[in-house]
């Protein structure tokens, strides 16, 4: 029969486990909505502010997006600090939780924004498609990576 | 916007009026600072939160007198940078002064129980709550841009002030209501807030881009296309700092206590 202290410990576990999962989720989606205005807005301006053959549902949804992915990298940090101040922080359960979080956020904006809602093409050239399959092949490479890292550092 | 609204703006009474104001606002907190400090049986009052109220009130003041008021009337992208200092900047900082708990600390004790009695009522608990405050201001910019009320504000001149007092204030009261700095009666947890500031941010940038998308009625394309741009990014960036500290105060108070226990378990 379990103690109280053994249930305690194990009920600890399960939280800490998913507090690990979700920070690193959550600053991983951040993460690249923060890469992809930087660097395909700002920098390269391959994407545009807005474009227009957008869907009305397309504003609402990146407006959306873009608020909560504002959100989850500092709330995703800040998890993680509390984590290692826990000295409870395993980097590599962390990390697979990146790789899913930023994957899943490009997949959507890949399929679900730059296609259905149409907010904007990754780039205005003519091969558009070549763009497409590289940015999503990527984005689901990315998932792959972080459900291999996560189930290894569950197993260990 | 037509030529004949700048009267509206450069008239010499109305400057006078925003300046004593201000004067006021900054004179109040600093004697309230001197008999909070008198208080022996009180720590001394911060001296960055009197910053904070100072730089607070000069941003409001900025956006209603002087050149950027003047600019605001007659170019869209001044009017968003005014909207920004006005409705997100300001209130940032005259929260960060903690003005309430200034004046709890200045009144005598008595008073300062009936003040705190008055503050738990009905009327600011509903203002105070986190959606309602989210409503008045994010709500209020929807009324104000995708209603004719944008070119009747260049029109009347006591529509013009009731609507930048509503900014202000409404900014106040959202800012208050995300992170908790003075004294709050009703108090809503971190998630709560979390998932409330989320949708607020969200309908403000959802806002940004029909702007950009659909002009206000007389902006010019190119000015609402850059006003838009000013506000989504303007407003990501003030409200990093609010959902920042927010963060840090779910932080703070999620700390370990009971550090053996802890120490156990982890």
């Amino acid at each position: 029969m379990a103690t109280s202290v053994e249930v305690n410990n194990r009920t600890s576990t399960v939280v800490l486990s998913k507090r690990h999962f979700w920070s690193g989720f959550l600053f991983g989606l951040g993460l690249v909505a923060f890469v992809d205005e930087m660097v395909f807005h700002q920098l390269l301006q391959w994407h545009h502010f807005y474009d227009r053959s957008t869907l009305h549902i397309g504003i609402v949804s990146d407006g959306l997006f873009h608020a909560f992915s504002w959100f989850a990298t500092i709330g995703g940090l800040f998890m993680l600090a509390d984590l290692r101040r826990r000295q409870a922080l395993q980097w590599s359960f962390w990390w697979g939780a990146v790789f899913i979080g930023g994957g899943v956020f490009q997949l959507y904006d890949g399929i679900i924004h730059h296609k259905l809602m149409r907010i904007h093409q990754i780039r205005y050239v003519e091969n558009v498609l070549v763009y497409d399959v590289i940015w999503n092949v990527t984005a689901v490479l990315m998932i792959v990576i972080g459900w291999i890292m996560v189930h290894r550092a569950k197993r260990s | 916007m037509g030529h004949d609204h700048s009267s509206i703006l450069t008239s010499p009474l109305w400057d006078i009026l925003f300046i004593s104001i201000s004067c006021l606002a900054i004179g109040f907190y600093i004697f309230a600072v001197f008999i909070s400090n008198k208080k022996l049986h009180l720590h001394r009052w911060p001296l960055y939160r009197t910053a904070f109220w100072i730089f607070g009130v000069l941003m409001a003041l900025l956006v209603m007198v002087g050149p950027l008021a003047t600019m605001a009337h007659f170019d869209f992208r001044f009017h968003m940078m005014g909207h920004l200092l006005l409705g997100m900047l300001a209130p940032l900082l005259l929260v960060l002064a903690a003005p309430m708990t200034l004046v709890l600390r200045a009144l005598p004790v008595t008073m300062a129980r009936k003040l705190t009695k008055v503050m738990r009522q009905r009327p600011f608990s509903f203002v105070t709550h986190p959606i309602t405050a989210s409503i008045l201001n994010i709500g209020g910019l929807w009324l104000l841009y995708t209603t004719p009320l944008f070119q009747w504000m260049h029109h009347y001149t006591w529509l013009y002030v009731l609507i930048h007092l509503h900014i202000i204030l409404a900014g106040y009261v959202f800012t208050a209501a995300m992170i908790y700095i003075d004294p709050a009666p009703h108090r809503y947890s971190f998630l709560y807030r979390a998932i409330v500031i989320v949708f607020a941010l969200g309908a403000h940038q959802i806002l940004s881009k029909s702007l950009y998308a659909y002009p206000p009625e007389g902006v010019p394309t190119e000015q609402a296309e850059a006003g838009a741009k000013i506000m989504y990014y303007g407003g990501d960036a003030i409200d990093l700092v609010i959902i920042f500290l927010l963060c840090l105060h779910w932080y703070q108070a999620s700390r370990p206590r009971t550090t053996l226990s802890e120490s156990q378990t982890s």
